[in-house]
């Protein structure tokens, strides 16, 4: 269970982007955050897990506050902590393999990871969750041979070899196709239920979100001014998130825009539906 | 406004304004006032007739040089393989030295920004601003002539080149990627180890391997202060006016770079 409670962090430039942002995700719960440009989505996801220092507030995971906590134990609370980029955020230039083991990472000590001599248990789990994201023949694979969407793939299995209790997830899908954003966010989804992991989601495409998340936080100016499930995000609550704007044309387009992917991409042969059924992608 | 309007109303641009350009081709002016100036400034000491010699004088020296006295080559063999060692093994010395220097002068990696960063990055400078036969000819009367000096002149030298690309280089890497790391809760020498390594490598690489193949030819002068290599024998040679000598040489000095030249573009195919 993550508890945040009054939230803050001022910028040294001056920039207040975020105000007491108070929240609680309960587990197996995925939170859906949007908001416009600038509004302190990827600032909050950032102080959760401390890459970005939150000014006030604090953090409950589990009863532990992790804005109190330093060096070791800031790691040992990282490490229990995935976490999912938009631009995949993978190292380059490792292999599939060592990107995925990296997730080991704050459980191994310097020696074995410097020699890249990982616990079988934690090759095993590697190689277990490259088979759940549909990438078992690209475990040798250089990181920068894969595509857009199976870095998204590799990125998601390394948060999972972490073994994580909370999933913190960063505009996923802003770098990928509209059916590929969807396979990325269904297998998303997936995980999250199989484990009961809780997840909190960046996501800048409200059609996305709605279509996938149990419950949606709106962020603005660094405030929160909706909490509430997807079903009750409508036209006026749209407007106090992003200001004015025509929503329901843009519903409509974007409806169409889905329809048009599943016109595309529906009408493929059962086989290869089934194949990716089974690689947890359909 | 390089935008103005004429008469019928019509926009018209230009690249510069008026005045700017007129700024630009005073500058030309001055440019070539200078070059007329400095001409004249280096013609003053010039004795013409030596220059207008020349052609004789180039000819004299190419047909005292021709044929290279060919048996002199057991006498090259060693110092040769000595000037490779020297150049080798100083650029692992500098290696070994510019690598933490470089971690420490790079401002995305450096334990302390306001006191070790400014003492890295005045030892890179430091390093560079010593030409190898300078640091060679210190070090010779410090620890005498001979290989260990040119070893260390070279490995001295080569700690500003390599340390001054390779800061720059950690300077420039996707922070994304160690942000990562960070994240896995991966302790400091992790994130050194998966995030910032791995996407330094290939600069490292090509650094070093470029280093080394500056290194083999300054290496070949060393000789010329005591620092031992193949530069003693083209010492002794020039003093004695034994220019068959000097041209085989000079051959053997050519062919030497030309061959590290192609090691080191292999060498960096093979890694990027």
């Amino acid at each position: 269970m993550l508890r945040l409670d009054t939230l803050a962090k001022r910028y040294k430039t001056g920039d207040h982007a975020l105000k007491g942002v108070s929240f609680t995700v309960e587990k197996g719960q995925v939170v859906g955050l949007i908001g416009p440009s600038g509004a302190g989505k990827s600032t909050l996801i950032r102080c959760i897990n401390r890459l970005v220092e939150p000014t006030g507030g604090s953090i409950y995971l589990n009863d532990v506050d992790l804005a109190g906590l330093s060096g070791g134990e800031l790691r040992r609370a990282r490490r229990r902590i995935g976490m999912i980029f938009q631009e995949y955020a993978l190292v380059e230039r490792l292999t599939v393999m060592e990107n995925v083991l990296s997730g080991r990472l704050g459980y191994v000590p310097f020696w074995r990871s410097l020699l890249r001599r990982f616990r079988q248990a934690d090759v095993d789990k590697a190689f277990a969750l490259l088979d759940r994201v549909g990438l078992s023949e690209h475990a040798d694979k250089r990181a920068d041979e894969l595509s857009g969407g199976q870095r998204q793939r590799v990125g998601i299995a390394r948060a999972l070899e972490q073994d994580p209790e909370l999933l913190l997830v960063d505009e996923p899908t802003a770098s990928l196709d509209p059916k590929t954003s969807r396979q990325i966010m269904r297998l998303i989804m997936e995980i999250c239920r199989e484990s009961g992991l809780p997840a909190v989601i960046n996501i800048h495409d409200v059609m996305l979100a709605k279509m996938f998340v149990d419950r949606i936080i709106g962020l603005t100016a660094g405030e929160v001014v909706f909490d509430g499930a997807p079903a009750l995000l409508d036209d006026a609550v749209l407007t106090r998130i992003y200001g004015e704007e025509d929503w329901t044309a843009m519903q409509a387009s974007a409806a169409e825009d889905a329809a048009d992917a599943a016109a595309t991409y529906g009408a493929a042969p059962p086989e290869r539906v089934k194949e990716e059924r089974m690689a947890g992608l359909a | 406004m390089p935008v103005s309007t004429t008469a019928d109303g019509r926009k018209v641009w230009q690249r510069r304004t008026t005045g700017r350009q007129w700024a630009i081709w005073a500058g030309w002016f001055a440019f070539v006032v200078l070059l007329v100036w400095c001409w004249e400034l280096m013609t003053r000491t010039t004795i013409w007739a030596f220059v207008y010699d020349a052609p004789r004088q180039i000819s004299d020296l190419g047909n005292r040089m021709f044929p290279p006295r060919w048996s002199y080559i057991d006498r090259l063999i060693w110092p040769l393989w000595d000037t490779i060692n020297i150049a080798s093994l100083g650029t692992l010395l500098g290696i070994f030295i510019a690598v933490p220097i470089a971690f420490c002068a790079a401002r995305n990696t450096t334990p302390s920004l306001y006191i070790l960063r400014p003492i890295a990055l005045f030892i890179i400078v430091a390093s560079r601003s010593i030409n190898s036969l300078i640091w060679a000819l210190l070090l010779v009367s410090i620890i005498g002539p001979g290989l260990l000096a040119g070893i260390i002149a070279i490995g001295l030298r080569s700690i500003g080149f390599i340390g001054k690309l390779l800061y720059e280089a950690i300077e420039e890497i996707d922070e994304s990627q160690v942000e990562a790391v960070r994240a896995t809760g991966a302790n400091g020498m992790q994130v050194l180890d998966y995030g910032i390594v791995p996407q330094v490598l290939p600069a490292f690489f090509g650094i070093t391997v470029f280093r080394w193949d500056i290194n083999i030819r300054e290496s070949t002068i060393l000789g010329l202060v005591g620092a031992g290599g193949i530069g003693l024998q083209l010492q002794s040679s020039l003093n004695t006016l034994a220019w068959p000598q000097v041209s085989l040489i000079l051959l053997l000095i050519l062919g030497t770079v030309l061959v590290s030249e192609w090691v080191s573009a292999k060498v960096r195919h093979a890694v990027i």
